[in-house]
């Protein structure tokens, strides 16, 4: 059964056709990359999961159902957490209040009884702030819990990123390039932890990356898209070894190596 | 340098850090239950505007510091609870109902107005919200039949349980009264900033995309920051509407707007002691300024001449001190000196430097 399913999905922006007729399914437990050149169209796609954009034909199924009907804050509730290429946190606050606002899919206090902090909301954030812990746990964060993202490096931000992603619980992952602008060893750590998340916590993976070391050894299967379409799908070694992928990477050439 | 050792998820949670800070507020408490024997009676209406500035800060500070949404119109909603207020009063509805229900119209109107304007951003916010208050004012001059119009309302003495609470006649039960309110405002905003609500309404201000991807409904959030804020700042009208006696269209014009916003800048954007700083900065200063214009004319013999425009001045020449040396204003001041001494010796300049250079667009390490 597939978690996640893309049906003819295409988008364009006037004329330029972002993501053209990609179609393609995760099943549960995968670990699914998404390689291609630069605007290719593979964070287009993350934008169309997130419903932050809407295709122009086609069908996102998400666990058999349809999710074009849903706003974009209604997405993280069935299940689905993202980062973004461009890190997006929140700057002023601490590492874990960062991770706190991950929780917000699972609020379910309200106003008034957060007014008055009743026992209820007292109950709730104790089980939120267990799981950010463990999270914390897992990605080694703990020397940076109290810290003000405005004053961690790089490294550790993307770090940050993922955590809060997992700080959903979500059954599906999507990781816009995990290990661009990390160092060799972040890389690595980058590489066990989602193997971690896939083997340990059972959460499908989709993500894009340019490192095709990380692709090769995390991923199950591997889409190469280009100009919004889709050039090969297969196990990492089957795309990195398609001409079409060659082609579009390297350019065509006569003769082949 | 105080080491917190941590041994429960409730450790993160409580309101005070560790023992010492709430003793310290503790002193600050008892000092300001003190204060009516403390000072006389003049000064203690001065603490009162204070007070009375510092919930409308705080009204404020929720809505532009915490969840990063400009407002230039917040006057207009001070003026709604005042009138609210003293107009159910008249009708007979006992004060202690009628403030507290004057709070809740005025943040269902702020959330009606809410919708559409917050899907504006930035400098469009400000100049819609500007419209807001300047509309207010000329609504209260057509609406004469509710309102008085020109001639305004005067607020009856307020009477709570038989006990009469009056600014002149018993300054220090209504010290008291806004102070309590105070307090329990204060309470709820603290609690509301370490619930999942507070969070999403800083996660709105730093990432709306990332807000977003992780579940926070942006347009009902807004509103109900936008509300809630209305709602605190209509009390504060209601409360200066009985501090001030009575009052018309001119009180609550686009200059408090400002006035409200400067406030908070000054105090320090994005904390509840902001608040409190910028509405002691903005309800002292005026007096003191007289106090010092006496004082200098008494030793110069020049007589009482009044400088039109010292207020205005003062206050515009504070801010651009604060903005060139301060941007974190008072209460951004107050964290670096008690870093400074709890980190004796070790305090370096740069500790606090905003950086700059791990922006957003930026991706090479």
């Amino acid at each position: 059964m597939s978690l996640i399913s893309l049906e003819n999905v295409t988008l364009s922006f006037g004329g330029l056709i972002a993501v053209n007729n990609v179609s393609f399914h995760v099943g549960k437990g995968e670990v699914f990359s998404l390689v291609g050149p630069n605007g290719a169209g593979k964070s287009t796609v993350f934008n169309l999961i997130s419903r932050f954009y809407d295709p122009k034909k086609g069908d996102i199924k998400f666990e058999e159902n349809s999710i074009l009907a849903l706003r974009p804050d209604q997405v993280p509730s069935l299940g689905i957490a993202r980062t973004f290429q461009n890190i997006e946190l929140f700057e002023q606050s601490t590492v874990l209040q960062n991770l706190l606002v991950g929780r917000q899919r699972h609020r379910k206090s309200n106003l008034i009884s957060e007014m008055f902090f009743a026992p209820s909301v007292r109950e709730e954030e104790r089980r939120h702030r267990h799981v950010v812990e463990e999270v914390i746990d897992f990605l080694e964060l703990q020397a940076y819990r109290d810290k003000y993202i405005a004053g961690l490096p790089y490294g550790v931000r993307k770090v940050v990123e993922l955590a809060r992603a997992l700080a959903t619980e979500p059954k599906l992952l999507l990781l816009d390039e995990p290990a661009s602008g990390l160092s060799l060893e972040e890389t690595n750590d980058m590489i066990y932890w989602i193997e971690d998340i896939k083997n340990q916590m059972g959460i499908t993976v989709i993500m894009v990356e340019h490192d095709m070391n990380l692709v090769s050894s995390v991923s199950d299967r591997v889409l190469a898209l280009a100009d919004g379409k889709e050039l090969a799908i297969g196990t990492p070694e089957q795309v990195q070894s398609h001409p079409k992928v060659i082609e579009a990477y390297l350019g065509k050439s006569g003769e082949k190596a | 340098m105080r080491f917190v050792f941590k041994k429960s998820y409730d450790d993160d949670i409580k309101l005070f850090k560790h023992k010492p800070q709430a003793f310290y507020y503790l002193i600050l408490l008892v000092l300001l239950i003190a204060l009516p024997w403390l000072i006389d009676d003049f000064f203690l209406g001065e603490a009162t505007n204070v007070l009375i500035f510092a919930i409308a800060g705080m009204g404020l500070m929720l809505l532009v510091g915490h969840t990063g949404q400009i407002s230039l119109g917040h006057a207009a909603f001070m003026a709604l609870g005042a009138y609210l207020n003293v107009i159910m009063m008249q009708k007979g509805v006992p004060f202690i109902i009628s403030l507290p229900l004057a709070g809740v119209i005025t943040g269902f109107v702020g959330a009606i107005i809410a919708l559409p304007v917050l899907r504006l951003h930035g400098i469009y916010l400000a100049i819609a919200t500007l419209a807001i208050s300047v509309l207010t004012e000329d609504i209260i001059v057509i609406a004469e039949r509710w309102t008085g119009g020109v001639v305004g309302l005067v607020a009856e003495p307020i009477n709570i349980f038989g006990l009469d609470i009056d600014r002149y006649g018993t300054p220090i039960a209504f010290y008291f009264l806004v102070l309590i309110i105070t307090l329990l405002i204060l309470a709820a905003y603290r609690n509301i900033l370490r619930a999942p609500l507070g969070r999403a309404f800083v996660a709105l201000r730093d990432s709306e995309i990332s807000a977003q991807a992780l579940g926070v409904n942006i347009a009902k959030t807004k509103a109900t920051s936008f509300a809630l804020s209305c709602a605190v700042v209509g009390i504060a009208g209601g409360l200066m509407g009985h501090f001030a006696g009575a009052f018309n269209h001119e009180s609550f014009n686009l200059i408090l707007s400002i006035q409200l916003l400067l406030m908070i800048v000054i105090g320090g954007l994005g904390s509840i002691h902001g608040a409190f700083f910028g509405a002691m900065v903005v309800g002292l200063l005026p007096q003191f300024i007289a106090i010092t214009r006496d004082s200098i004319s008494g030793i110069f013999n020049l007589g009482s001449v009044p400088i039109p425009g010292i207020e205005t001045a003062s206050f515009a020449f504070i801010l651009i001190l604060i903005i060139m040396f301060e941007p974190m204003g008072i209460y951004g001041r107050w964290l670096k000196i008690r870093t400074y001494f709890e980190l004796f010796p070790f305090y370096r300049k740069n500790m606090f430097k905003r950086q700059k250079s791990y922006l957003k667009t930026e991706r090479m390490k």
